[in-house]
């Protein structure tokens, strides 16, 4: 080997990066640093007792109109259900005295916020994200009334929605509480 | 039907091989004399009996080939091999493409029949375009690019990704006369390589009080899932490869979360972003769709384990046994605790059993290919496995198991259906004098 070839080879060992117990230093550290506020549009992530949900507000009334509009085609009158391949029922639900009783947002929902999460990122399921939050709190409203979850009068809001008692909230367990 | 404790399973089974025409796998492994001796010399003086024909060269060895294809297909005759469908036309719902185990062998499920589930069509991803951002709480918010994840140390590892709902037929009370694909066809086993997403979750700097992130993908619903930084921190990848080739786009192009063992929809695909919370997020699909109902009304959430599970590919239903004779008995064996340390299979409904050889190496979450070869004497006969895995844990009876999660009160008739999920009890399948298989519960 060349002395030339030497050299370079010495460098080439000196700047190998032990992968074995990379440490942090070590660590390639190629992330582009970004901010909050330019990952605002993609934080759309809604936890139960409400941190993410966005400012806006909507009611049972307002709902109905948005939901005659932009839902119905697919779930029905009324939320019945069935308007559309696969779109199911939004109101009912029988008590889950079988193991292949079908959930409903009534029957077996959690919390309140996953119903305005889902709606947010993925309905209408032809025109995903297509709805202003004031609409989304609106609908959100709409079946949450027609299944009398809350009352016709209620407001829908970031206070509001995650006070929501769902009936199901404290039927489930945890099988695995040590992995968490 | 009695549930035997494990230990007593294992102790019982070699005495009662000699009684059964499970042929002892040590003696096929290694000496020829014992195989011999365990009647595998009758049942192949069978098999010659039909006067051989005289030999000639066919067609295809006396002509010049094909061209070679920059891309390669099947063999023709190899067709039949395909994904079966749930929406074959493209509805606007959501779909699944089920792995036929009964066509493959080996462990590692080729990409093109690799399972799908899709909840809102398959998203046509620039991989140029796509980008993963880590925030929440942690020190510094990054984003990464497909250019900078490839520039990382590199994992390769296998796993399998199995849905909860897979095996769901088996809910039905009465078997369901479908294939081992229809019952079984929503796990499928690859070989991942990617960038551990604990590295990239120390170079965002977690902050102490995170107990969770929340996943979310680029398709059309951004479907989200949960999962405790504890197992991000400790076996989570960022994929970017699978079977040595770029993500099928059906399964997550152009990165993937893996999430070794966990529920398949955990393994969130197109991952976009991950954000890093205090407590867990309740997405719709941990909330309804991934979630059971136990006999009682009370519900599972977080179920996140795929629990131990075996069953066979060869021989099932759709196969034919045309003679008595030497079989070999093969499936698969994998488990979300770790690896799999032992397969018993029976030949009669699970009076006795012997236990099954592993092929290959045995990889953690993986699977694992058992053989076990039988001699089938003609006569009725019910063959089923069960497994064991490193952590202790064995696949229930399906007594057992059925009283713990229930079953149906009808017969379920539409294999599309998901009665319940994460069935991980046996698979039986039942031959008539006459060679033919039909699915049953023993
Ligand atoms: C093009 C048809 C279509 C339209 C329009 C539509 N949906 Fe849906 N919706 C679906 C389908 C299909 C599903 C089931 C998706 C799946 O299986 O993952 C669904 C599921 C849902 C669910 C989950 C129900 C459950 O518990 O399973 C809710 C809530 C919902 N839609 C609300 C709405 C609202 C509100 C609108 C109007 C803003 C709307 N949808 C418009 C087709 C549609």
């Amino acid at each position: 080997m060349s002395m030339r070839n030497l050299g370079r080879a010495a460098t080439l060992a000196a700047s190998l990066v032990a992968v074995a117990g990379l440490a942090s230093a070590q660590s390639p550290n190629l992330g582009k640093k970004i901010t909050e506020a330019d990952i605002q549009q993609w934080d759309t992530a809604i936890l139960p007792d409400g941190t993410g949900l966005p400012p806006g507000s909507g009611t049972f009334a307002q709902g109905a109109k948005v939901y005659a509009e932009k839902c119905q085609s697919c779930h029905a009158e009324g939320g019945k259900g069935g308007g559309a391949p696969g779109a199911g029922a939004l109101i009912g639900g029988g008590p889950l005295n079988a193991i292949n009783t079908p959930k409903t947002i009534k029957n077996y929902y959690a919390y309140a916020t996953t119903v305005f999460d889902y709606i947010r990122r993925g309905m209408p399921y032809n025109s995903p994200r297509s709805l202003p939050d004031n609409e989304v709190y609106a609908v959100t409203a709409y079946i949450l009334g027609l299944n009398k979850l809350i009352g016709e009068k209620d407001v829908m809001d970031a206070k509001t929605l995650p006070q929501v008692k769902m009936p199901n909230q404290d039927n489930f367990i945890m099988p695995y509480p040590d992995r968490i | 039907m009695s549930i035997l404790p494990p230990n007593h399973w294992s102790a019982r089974s070699h005495n009662i091989l000699a009684e059964q025409s499970l042929l002892n796998r040590r003696a096929l492994l290694g000496k020829g004399a014992a195989l011999a001796g365990a009647g595998l010399g009758a049942a192949t003086a069978g098999v010659s009996g039909a006067a051989a024909e005289p030999l000639k060269d066919e067609k295809w060895s006396l002509e010049f080939g094909s061209t070679i294809p920059a891309v390669q297909e099947r063999s023709p005759f190899e067709k039949n091999v395909v994904r079966t469908l749930s929406n074959p036309n493209g509805e606007m719902r959501n779909s699944h493409a089920r792995t036929q185990h009964q066509l493959l062998g080996g462990t590692l499920t080729p990409n093109s029949q690799f399972f799908t589930i899709s909840h809102c069509g398959v998203p046509n991803i620039d991989p140029a375009k796509h980008k993963l951002v880590i925030h929440g709480k942690v020190r510094q918010p990054l984003e990464f690019t497909l250019d900078t994840l490839a520039r990382y140390p590199m994992v390769t590892r296998t796993a399998f990704v199995e849905c909860a709902g897979n095996s769901a037929p088996l809910f039905s009370n009465q078997p369901m006369q479908i294939t081992c694909g229809a019952i079984h066809g929503l796990v499928s086993n690859a070989e991942w390589s990617g960038v551990r997403l604990s590295t990239l979750l120390e170079e965002a700097g977690v902050d102490p009080t995170a107990k969770w992130l929340v996943a979310e993908g680029a398709d059309a619903q951004l479907l989200t899932r949960s999962v405790p930084i504890k197992k991000a921190m400790d076996d989570c990848l960022i994929v970017l490869y699978q079977n040595g080739e770029r993500l099928m786009p059906g399964n997550g192009y152009p990165m993937r979360l893996l999430v070794p063992g966990y529920q398949g929809n955990m393994n969130v695909k197109h991952v976009r972003r991950i954000k890093v919370i205090d407590q867990p997020a309740y997405t719709f699909f941990e909330t309804k769709n991934y979630s059971q109902i136990l006999p009682g009304g009370k519900t599972w959430r977080f179920n996140f384990l795929m629990q131990v599970k075996s069953f066979i590919t060869y021989p099932t239903l759709g196969h034919q046994l045309k003679e008595p004779g030497f079989y070999n008995i093969s499936g698969v064996a994998y488990s979300g605790n770790g690896r799999i340390s032992k397969v018993m299979v029976s030949a009669d409904g699970g009076k006795s059993w012997g236990e099954a050889a592993l092929q290959g190496s045995v990889n953690d979450k993986s699977f694992t290919r058992f053989n076990m070869p039988w001699r089938w004497d003609g006569q009725p006969a019910v063959i089923t496995s069960r497994a064991w895995d490193e952590s202790g844990a064995s696949q229930p009876l399906r007594a057992e198991f059925i009283s713990a999660r229930g079953q149906t009160s009808e017969p379920v008739t539409n294999p599309l259906l998901f009665p319940s999920q994460h069935y991980n009890s046996l698979t039986s399948w039942g031959i008539d004098s006459k060679g033919e298989i039909k699915h049953v519960y023993a």
